[in-house]
């Protein structure tokens, strides 16, 4: 029997295997930030050890840097919030210590973790990759196998290179056909979510197969595999093919000459087998998936936005009924609300899911022309400082702030409240983020994931919209 | 890692069940950037507001073996619950049912989980509250919890055991065979990134 694109990636990183232990796999790139590594490297300390690869390890501040400060700034002052700086601060100390390549805040490098590996060409088809993070699945666009770890494992990552794992079972999500116009990747998703739940993906690594995830470029591919997470999935993948070749080719840690047709030799082999067999499939209709939404305070709580406020008492199960009950009591919506009617206060588009520069475009393509609405504050913030420059020389910028939005430095800002970028207690957002949990964007704040097109109508109107309605109005 | 053999003591009796790690330590101390010195986050907000709280009492200090009621460590996966229990100087958790993760974490940092029925755990709270002077000795050897005329058999695997009694923590555990590393690298592709380093 054939096997999966994942069973490759694994059986590939397999550096030693004995009945009744976990697997040890070989970990290719260790992406590290300042919230979740401070422990690991003090871990080493304590106990004498060092870091085995260095040049395997890349570091980035993202988390607590603020969006609004001005270049050039390379200090740490900046910063207000005495633990936000203590933790970049720690960071910096940690990556001079043990030789780690580190981009700060204000370098051109600089930007998301999840966005960064990317665009240097340091992810690539094949490989193995963590982060203590859970969004690292975003990598898996590639057709590499990245995952989040916890704190000891970073420290394990850092002191040999490799991590003692269980292997995961497979699923393929399967979605073929054409999507409607004005559909994305973050529709599809969204809308994946909604059908498995929250937790469908637990215990899985999960290959996204089918017409609809070969159409799409990269960055759309990416937004996808980032929110593997939010269904519960270890980690989310998609083979590589032209689209991901064409994608690497030039980028600055990308194979050049010889080991360029060395590499697509090998990438074109990272594909399921005909005869192989999942653990498990899902199948989505691509014609059936519009414009998606969330109205509560999960990423599964999600519906079309053409549809409105579920009525808590529809639900069978009594778990799912007693939590839209307290969704929708924390983010104050009455069941029956045509989703279209929700006022938003605040619009963000950004993080690891929405902040590359396609989304950027996207957004610009819509705003352009319109004003964002009084009653709406619209942060835009890119990925990336080459986001940042990519969408200046575009003009991206002049279209946004002569729409009346905000264009930031670049950072995690918004998508969390851990940096000063944050909801006040009762503000309702519409956010191209990834989560929506109770608090996650601020206290007290509301949020309903979007995609960049609904954040950029919704900003215009006032109200959860897609482009499509711009035209009717 | 410390080795874990046999370990005596004396214990608290922590009569509560259900115990998250948000009230082992609560999430204002997780934004610190060290791995040791949670000692005085260990239950803060019961040490801080709850004057009678067992760890509060004179009678109990210096003890080393943590008693508690069923699901203990549920809630979020921080494994700072583990490295506070252990910097207090705990050394032992017996209660008769821990959350998973929070097992996992313990076994894996070297703070040893013992599950015993619940009415045996009962029992122990009941002694070590007549005579906090009793002393429990965990018997990793023989698996065995032991105090004043009593002795309980305990379950654990044989693998997490060893690990345990060798005072292997996981990287530990994987530095004993750098050769399987050392060869694998030697088979990586050439072209994969690396970055220079200073
Ligand atoms: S943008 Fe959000 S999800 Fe992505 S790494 Fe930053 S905080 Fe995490």
């Amino acid at each position: 029997m054939g096997k999966t694109l994942a069973e490759k990636l694994w059986e590939g990183h397999l550096v030693h295997t004995a009945p009744g232990e976990p697997d040890l796999i070989y970990i290719d790139m260790h992406l590290v930030h300042e919230v979740t590594s401070p422990q690991a490297f003090d871990g080493l300390r304590l106990a004498g050890r060092g870091v085995r690869r260095p040049d395997l390890t890349l570091a980035t501040e993202d988390h607590n840097t603020p969006t609004d400060y001005t270049l050039p700034l390379l200090g740490t002052s900046s910063i207000k919030d005495d633990v936000s700086r203590t933790q970049i601060e720690t960071l910096r100390r940690n990556c001079a210590e043990f030789n780690i390549e580190l981009y700060p805040m204000g370098d051109v490098e600089q930007g998301i973790v999840h966005v960064i590996g990317p665009q240097l060409g340091i992810t690539q088809p094949g490989m193995t990759m963590v982060c203590g993070d859970s969004h690292t699945s975003t990598h898996g666009a590639f057709g590499a196998l990245a995952f989040g770890i916890g704190t000891s494992q970073v420290e394990h990552v850092l002191a040999t290179q490799t991590l003692p794992l269980d292997r995961p079972k497979t699923m393929a999500v399967m979605i073929d056909g054409e999507l409607a116009p004005g559909v994305t990747a973050k529709d599809v998703i969204l809308a994946v979510i909604a059908q498995t739940g929250t937790g469908g993906g637990q215990g899985y690594m999960v290959e996204y197969r089918g017409s609809v995830f070969e159409q799409m470029s990269m960055e759309a591919r990416m937004t996808v595999c980032n929110m593997s997470i939010e269904w519960g999935a270890r980690a989310g993948m998609i083979a590589p093919d032209q689209v991901t070749f064409d994608y690497l080719k030039g980028r600055t840690h990308a194979p050049s000459g010889a080991d360029w047709d060395a590499a697509v030799e090998y990438w074109h082999t990272l594909r399921t087998d005909d005869d192989a067999e999942f653990d498990a499939e899902v199948t989505l209709d691509a014609a059936a998936i519009s414009p998606f939404v969330t109205w509560g305070t999960n990423p599964g709580q999600g519906a079309p936005l053409s549809g409105s406020v579920p009525d808590p008492a529809d639900y069978v199960e009594a778990s799912d009924r007693i939590s839209a009950e307290k969704a929708l009591a924390y983010m104050g919506l009455e069941a029956g609300t045509p989703l279209r009617d929700i006022k938003v206060d605040t619009v963000f588009v950004g993080s690891c899911t929405n902040g590359r520069i396609e989304d950027l475009r996207a957004t610009a393509e819509v705003l352009k022309g319109h004003k964002v609405a009084d009653s709406v504050r619209m942060l835009i913030v890119p990925g990336s400082m080459r986001v940042k420059a990519q969408a200046e020389e575009e003009g991206l910028d002049q279209v946004f702030t002569d729409a009346g939005a905000e264009w930031r430095q670049a950072g995690c800002s918004m998508c969390l409240g851990m940096n000063p970028d944050q909801l006040a207690p009762g503000e309702r957002s519409a956010s191209t983020s990834n989560r929506n949990f109770e608090g996650r964007q601020g206290k007290g704040g509301r949020t309903h994931l979007v995609s960049p097109l609904v954040a950029a109508a919704t900003a215009i109107t006032g109200h959860l919209a897609s482009p499509a309605d711009l035209v009717k109005s | 890692m410390d080795k874990f053999t046999v370990h005596t003591g004396r214990a608290v009796p922590l009569r509560r069940s259900n115990v998250d790690t948000d009230q082992i330590i609560p999430a204002v101390y997780l934004k610190r950037v060290t791995r040791t010195g949670f000692e005085d986050a260990l239950f803060h907000a019961w040490r801080a507001n709850e004057p009678g709280f067992v760890l509060n009492q004179d009678r109990f200090a210096g003890a080393s073996v943590l008693v508690a009621g069923p699901d203990f460590g549920t809630g979020s996966s921080r494994e700072h619950a583990v490295w506070a229990l252990m910097d207090y100087g705990f050394r032992v958790v017996i209660s008769p049912r821990f959350a998973d993760i929070f097992r996992g974490n313990s076994l894996k940092a070297g703070l040893l989980t013992v599950m015993l029925a619940e009415k045996i755990v009962q029992r122990l709270l009941d002694d070590i509250e007549d005579d906090p002077s009793t002393e429990v000795t965990i018997d990793l050897i023989e698996r065995q919890v032991r105090w004043t005329g009593e002795v309980h058999d305990f379950e654990l695997d044989d693998y997490t055991r060893w690990r345990l009694l060798e005072g292997l923590d996981d990287i530990g555990l994987t530095l004993r065979a750098p050769e399987y590393i050392d060869s694998y690298e030697q088979s990586r592709k050439p072209w994969l990134p690396a970055l220079t380093t200073r």
